[in-house]
C-alpha cells in the first residue's frame, strides 16, 4: 500500500498483481517499464515468473527487480544470474528503491 | 475275456501312458507336473507285482510276514530328510546319474568299482524284472482264461513285453545327458502309482462290502480257520527276530535299489519335494497294507479247499463273481506295478550298463575321434539297445529259469543281493576313512555268501533237487553258522552283511586309501560345506591345457554348448577367457560336463588322456582340503562382513538423505519465517518512512490508514512470534496437557462464541450435527478450544460470504470424531497433506493476506498428536472437510 502510494506520488502508473500468473495476465496487454517481483508467491513463484518474462521479446527493455525477504547471498546471486536487474531485500527504504529505479533509466 | 479284447485294453492303457509322458514333457513348468506329489507318487515304483500280488499270497499263507516290506520303508523314510537331502546335493554337483556312479565316485572314481556295482545290480535286478514279466504273463492268461504257450512267438504276453520294451527305450533315452530329469516318464510312473492304489482300493471295497458283510464279517469267518491265530501273531521272539530282519532288508532296499535311487535322487527336481515325500509315501504304503489283509483272508474263505495260487486272489475273486470290470481293473493295477518297475529299472540299468561297462571298457577310443552328433547318436543307441536287451533278457530269464519260483522269494533274494551295496553306500556319506579296497573286498565277500547261501539253494529248491556229493559236504561244514530261529533269507542277510561290513571296516582302517578317495570322501561327508564352490574342493595338480580339454568337450557337447559352458565357468571364477592352462577347478568342471553323458569314470579317463597329473601325497591332500575349508569359512565370514558393511552404508546413505531433506526443510522454514517477519516489518518501515517525511501533501485519511497499517502489521508480527514460540514448545513437549474429563458440547460452545460476530459479518450459515452417544471425553479443554478455533477460523477465512460451515460430532469405537465442513474452494489434492506444514499458507498466500500467522493448522496438528489422535483434510463435493479423531481416553504415557 505504501509502495503504491509512493510510486504514484512520483508519477508512476501502478498495477498490482496478486501472484505470478496475474503478472503474466497483465503482461498480455501492456509493456511496463519496471516490474517489482516478490519471490515467495502463490501459484507461480518469482523465479518462474522472471523466466517467462525473459523469454518474451516484447519485454526486453522492461526492468525487473526482485523484492524479497530472502537475503542469503546465494539467493541474491541466483536472482541476478537469472536476469533480474536488481535484487532488493526486505525491509527496504522506499526512497532508496525509487532512486535506484530512476538511476536505471538515466 | 478274450485275449484279443484284453490285448486292446493293454494297448489303450499304454497309449494313455504315452500321452501323459508326452504332455508332461511338453508342459514342464505347469503346476500339475512340477509339484512334490508327482515326485512322491513316483517313489511308489517300489510297489511292484510282488507288493501287488505277492504280498497277498504271503498274507494268506504265512500271515504277518507280508508286513515288513511296508514297515521297513515306513521306518526309514523319515531319515531321508537328512540322508537323501545330502545325496541329492552330492548327485547334483557331481552330475551323478546312477547308483554305480554315486558309490564309485566316492571311492576314487574307480572304473572297476563302478563296473562291479553294475554287474551286481544286473544280477539282482534282471531276475526281478523277469518276475514282473512273469506276473504280467500269468495274470494275462488268468484273465483271458487261456494257458501259457511254450512257444514265445505265439504267446500273447510276449507282445505285451515287446510293447513295454519299445516304450521304455523311446522315452528313457530322450536326453543324452543321463543326469537330466525325465519328466515325461516320471509323470507316467506317478499316474501308474495312483492307479494301482486306486484299483486295489476298489477291489478292497468290493471284497469287504459286496462279497462279505464288512470287515468284521471277514475277520469273524476267517478266525474259524485253525491257523488264523498262529498266522496273525508274532509267535514269540523267534518270529519277531525274523520279522525284524525282514524289516531291515526292506529298509535297506528302499534306499539302495537302483530304481529307488533313480526316482528319489536322480529325478529329484527340488530338495523341498523330499519334505512332502517323507509323509506322503509312507501314507501311500499304509493305505496299501490296509487292503491286503481282507483280500487275502477273503480269498482263503472263498477258495477254501480249492487248489489255486493265493498270489492271484486279487484277480481270482472278482473273476469268481463274474465281475469283468473289476477283474480288468485289478489286472491293469498289476500291469501298472510291473510296467513302472520294468521301465525305471531298465532305464537306470541301461545307464549303468552304458556308462560303467560298455563305454569305459570298449568305446572310449572310438568316441575320442568322432564328432558330437555321432557321439550323441552312439550313446543314445547304446542306451536304447541296452533297455531293449535288458527287458528281453529278463523275459528269457523268466521263461527258462524262474517259472517255478514264487514272487516273494525272488524279490527277497534280489533285495538281499542289493543290500550288499549298503556298507559302501552309507559309508560314502558318513565315514571319511572308508576306502576303495575295503568297499570292494567287503562287497565281493558279501556276494559270495549270498551266492552260496541263497542263489544255489534257491536253484535246487526250485527244481526239487537235493544237494549231493561235494556240495552236500560243503553245506554241512557250514552248518555250524546256521542260526536256528532265523529263516534262510534272514540268516544269509545277517551273515553276508556282517562279513561285508567287517571286511570293509577292517581293511579301510588298516590300509590307507589314495588321495583321490580321500578327496571325494571329504566332498561327500562335508557336502554342506562344499555345496557352493565344490569345484574348489577338487584337488588336482599337474599340467593341462584348456584347448585340449575343450577339444574333448566339443566331441560330446558340440561347439556352441562347450563355448557357453566355458563362458559360465570363466564368469563364475573370474578367469580370463584367454587363459591357456587349466586348473583343478576346470578339470572338475569338465569332468562334470561329461559325466552326465558317459558316466563319471569314463569322464575321468577321457580328461586324464589329455592332461598330465602329478602325484600328490595323502598328507598334502588333507592339508589342501583343510586350507580350502578354512578359505570357505573365511570367505563366508568376509561375505557376512561385506553384507554388514553394505547394510551400514545403506543406513548411512538413508540417514544422509533424510538429513538433506531435513536441511532443506529447515531452509524452507527459515525462508518462510524471514518472509513472514520481514514482510510486515517492510510494511511498517515503508509507512513510517512516508509519515516521517512529514509531507504536508499527504491527505489526512491516508495518514490514518498508514498509522492503522503500522498497528495491524505490528499485531501480526507479535502474533507470528507468539505462534512460532508456542509451536516450538509444543514440538518439544514443553507444554503440559491438562487432561481432564470434559463435556465436548460445552467446549465447542466456548470455542465458537468469540467467532460468532465474524460469522455473522460474513453472513455464513453455521450449523452443528450432534450424533454423540455420550458427551464426556478426556482432553485438555484450553487446547481443544484452540483447536476448534483454528479449524473454524481457517474455514471462515476460505469460505465466501453466505457460505456454510457445519460441525459434526460423533463417537465410534471409543473415539471422538469431529468433522468440520466448509464450502470454501478445494485444496489442490497434492497439497492436502502439506497444509499442516508450518507456513503452508505463506507459500500459497495472496497479496491480500488472510489474517493469521500461517501456523494455525501446524499448531492444530500438534495439539491432536499430543492427544494421540489424527487429523486430515479432504475435498468433498462442495467444499473441504477436516476430520479429527481423538481417543475417548488418552493413553497413560501422554
Amino acid at each position: 500500500m505504501s509502495l503504491e502510494y509512493s510510486f504514484k506520488k512520483n508519477g508512476y502508473d501502478v498495477y498490482i498483481a496478486r501472484d505470478g500468473t496475474e503478472v503474466l495476465d497483465f503482461l498480455k496487454t501492456m509493456i511496463p517499464d519496471v516490474i517489482l517481483l516478490d519471490i515467495m508467491m502463490p501459484n507461480l513463484d518469482g523465479y518462474s515468473t522472471l523466466e517467462i518474462i525473459k523469454q518474451d521479446e516484447r519485454l526486453k527493455n522492461t526492468k525487473v527487480l526482485f523484492l524479497s525477504a530472502k537475503n542469503n547471498p546465494k539467493d541474491i546471486e541466483k536472482g541476478i544470474e537469472m536476469g533480474a536487474d536488481a535484487y532488493v531485500t526486505k525491509p527496504y527504504s522506499i526512497k532508496k528503491l525509487i532512486q535506484q529505479i530512476e538511476e536505471m533509466f538515466e | 475275456m478274450s485275449s484279443f479284447a484284453l490285448f486292446f485294453v493293454v494297448l489303450f492303457y499304454l497309449a494313455l501312458l504315452f500321452l501323459v509322458a508326452h504332455l508332461a514333457e511338453k508342459k514342464k513348468s505347469k503346476l500339475w507336473i512340477n509339484n512334490p506329489y508327482i515326485y512322491a507318487l513316483s517313489l511308489a515304483v517300489y510297489c511292484t507285482a510282488w507288493t501287488y500280488y505277492g504280498s497277498i499270497g504271503v498274507a494268506a499263507t504265512s500271515g504277518l510276514n507280508y508286513l515288513p516290506i511296508y514297515i521297513g520303508p515306513i521306518m526309514v523314510i523319515p531319515a531321508w530328510i537328512y540322508i537323501n537331502t545330502r545325496i541329492v546335493r552330492i548327485a547334483r554337483i557331481n552330475k551323478i546319474s546312477s547308483l554305480a556312479d554315486f558309490i564309485s565316485l566316492r571311492y576314487g572314481n574307480s572304473r572297476s568299482f563302478s563296473a562291479i556295482i553294475t554287474i551286481v545290480c544286473l544280477l539282482a535286478i534282471v531276475p526281478y524284472i523277469g518276475l514282473q514279466i512273469k506276473a504280467i504273463s500269468e495274470t494275462f492268461h488268468l484273465v483271458t482264461e487261456t494257458s501259457i504257450s511254450n512257444n514265445i512267438l505265439t504267446d500273447n504276453a510276449t507282445f505285451v513285453v515287446v510293447l513295454i520294451a519299445l516304450f521304455s527305450s523311446y522315452y528313457g533315452t530322450k536326453y543324452v545327458d543321463a543326469s537330466e530329469k525325465r519328466l515325461g516318464i516320471i509323470s507316467a510312473i506317478a499316474l501308474e502309482s495312483f492307479l494301482k492304489l486306486f484299483f486295489i482300493i476298489i477291489l478292497g471295497i468290493f471284497v469287504i462290502y459286496f462279497v462279505f458283510d464288512g470287515f468284521s464279517d471277514i475277520y469273524q469267518k476267517a478266525s474259524q480257520f485253525e491257523d488264523f491265530k498262529e498266522k496273525n501273531t508274532l509267535n514269540g521272539i523267534e518270529d519277531a527276530m525274523n520279522w525284524m530282519v525282514l524289516c531291515m532288508i526292506s529298509a535297506t532296499a528302499i534306499c539302495i535299489l537302483p530304481r529307488q535311487f533313480h526316482t528319489a535322487i536322480v529325478e529329484n527336481r527340488q530338495e523341498k519335494h523330499i519334505k512332502t515325500a517323507i509323509w506322503f509315501f509312507p501314507l501311500y504304503l499304509l493305505i496299501f497294507t490296509v487292503f491286503i489283509f481282507p483280500i487275502a483272508w477273503g480269498g482263503r474263505l472263498i477258495f477254501d479247499g480249492q487248489k489255486v495260487n493265493p498270489e492271484f486272489y486279487s484277480i481270482l475273486i472278482p473273476q469268481h463273481f463274474d465281475n469283468t470290470l473289476i477283474t480288468v481293473f485289478v489286472f491293469l493295477g498289476g500291469l501298472s506295478s510291473c510296467i513302472s518297475m520294468i521301465i525305471i529299472s531298465a532305464i537306470t540299468l541301461s545307464i549303468m550298463l552304458s556308462n560303467n561297462l560298455i563305454i569305459p571298457y570298449g568305446l572310449l577310443g572310438k568316441f575320442k575321434s568322432e564328432n558330437e552328433v555321432q557321439n550323441t547318436r552312439n550313446i543314445t543307441n547304446i542306451r536304447k539297445f541296452s533297455i531293449f536287451a535288458l527287458i528281453i533278457m529278463a523275459f528269457v530269464f523268466y521263461k527258462y529259469f524262474i517259472l517255478r519260483t514264487s514272487l516273494d522269494s525272488v524279490g527277497l533274494i534280489s533285495f538281499v543281493v542289493i543290500a550288499q551295496l549298503a556298507p559302501a553306500f552309507f559309508g560314502a556319506i558318513f565315514w571319511r576313512r572308508g576306502s576303495y579296497k575295503g568297499a570292494v573286498i567287503g562287497l565281493l565277500a558279501g556276494l559270495a555268501v549270498c551266492y552260496f547261501g541263497l542263489i544255489i539253494p534257491q536253484y535246487y529248491f526250485s527244481y526239487n533237487q537235493e544237494f549231493k556229493g561235494v556240495l552236500r559236504e560243503m553245506y554241512d561244514a557250514f552248518g555250524f553258522f546256521s542260526i536256528p530261529y532265523l529263516s534262510r533269507i534272514s540268516q544269509i542277510f545277517f551273515w553276508s552283511l556282517l562279513v561285508n561290513t567287517a571286511l570293509f571296516t577292517i581293511i579301510s582302517v588298516s590300509v590307507k586309501g589314495n588321495y583321490r578317495e580321500r578327496n571325494f570322501a571329504e566332498l561327500y561327508v562335508d557336502i554342506d560345506k562344499y555345496i557352493q564352490n565344490h569345484e574348489n574342493a577338487f584337488i588336482w595338480r599337474g599340467t593341462a591345457y584348456v584347448s585340449d580339454i575343450k577339444n574333448i568337450l566339443e566331441r560330446f557337447l558340440g561347439k556352441n554348448k562347450t563355448e557357453q559352458a566355458l563362458r559360465i565357468f570363466n564368469l563364475k571364477y573370474n578367469i580370463d577367457s584367454q587363459a591357456e592352462t587349466a586348473d583343478s577347478r576346470f578339470i572338475k568342471f569338465s569332468e562334470n560336463l561329461l559325466a552326465g553323458r558317459i558316466g563319471t569314470a569314463s569322464a575321468k579317463i577321457l580328461i586324464e588322456g589329455v592332461t598330465k597329473e602329478d602325484k600328490i601325497s595323502l598328507k598334502e591332500v588333507l592339508n589342501i582340503l583343510e586350507e580350502s575349508k578354512e578359505n570357505i569359512t573365511l570367505n563366508k565370514k568376509l561375505t557376512e562382513q561385506s553384507t554388514e558393511l553394505q547394510k551400514l552404508s545403506d543406513d548411512l546413505r538413508n540417514a544422509n538423505e533424510s538429513l538433506i531433506i531435513k536441511d532443506r526443510q529447515k531452509d524452507d522454514f527459515l525462508d518462510s519465517v524471514a518472509h513472514e517477519l520481514r514482510t510486515p516489518i517492510t510494511a511498517i518501515r515503508s509507512a513510517g518512512e512516508i509519515l516521517a517525511d512529514d509531507d504536508d501533501d499527504i491527505p489526512l485519511e491516508i495518514k490514518k490508514e498508514f498509522l492503522n497499517n503500522i498497528i495491524t502489521e505490528s499485531d501480526r508480527l507479535s502474533e507470528i512470534i507468539n505462534d512460532i514460540l508456542y509451536l516450538d514448545k509444543l514440538e518439544h513437549g514443553e507444554i503440559a496437557l491438562n487432561i481432564k474429563e470434559n463435556n465436548i458440547l460445552e467446549t465447542y460452545k466456548k470455542a465458537v462464541n468469540p467467532l460468532l460476530h465474524l460469522i455473522q459479518q460474513k453472513n455464513i450459515h453455521l450449523s452443528e450435527v450432534n450424533l454423540l452417544n455420550q458427551y464426556i471425553f478426556e482432553y485438555d479443554e484450553a487446547r481443544m478450544i484452540q483447536l476448534f478455533q483454528n479449524i473454524l477460523g481457517n474455514a471462515l477465512k476460505f469460505t465466501d460470504d453466505q457460505g456454510t460451515i457445519q460441525t459434526k460430532l460423533s463417537d465410534k469405537d471409543n473415539e471422538l470424531i469431529i468433522k468440520i465442513f466448509n464450502t470454501g474452494r478445494h485444496i489442490p489434492e497434492e497439497d492436502l497433506e502439506m497444509i499442516f506444514d508450518k507456513f503452508y499458507q505463506s507459500k500459497n498466500q495472496n497479496i491480500i493476506k488472510p489474517t493469521g500467522s500461517g501456523l494455525g493448522l501446524a499448531i492444530s496438528k500438534k495439539i491432536v498428536q499430543a492427544h494421540k489422535g489424527t487429523i486430515k483434510a479432504e475435498n468433498s463435493g462442495l467444499g473441504v472437510t477436516f476430520t479429527i479423531n481423538i481417543p475417548e481416553r488418552i493413553p497413560q504415557d501422554s
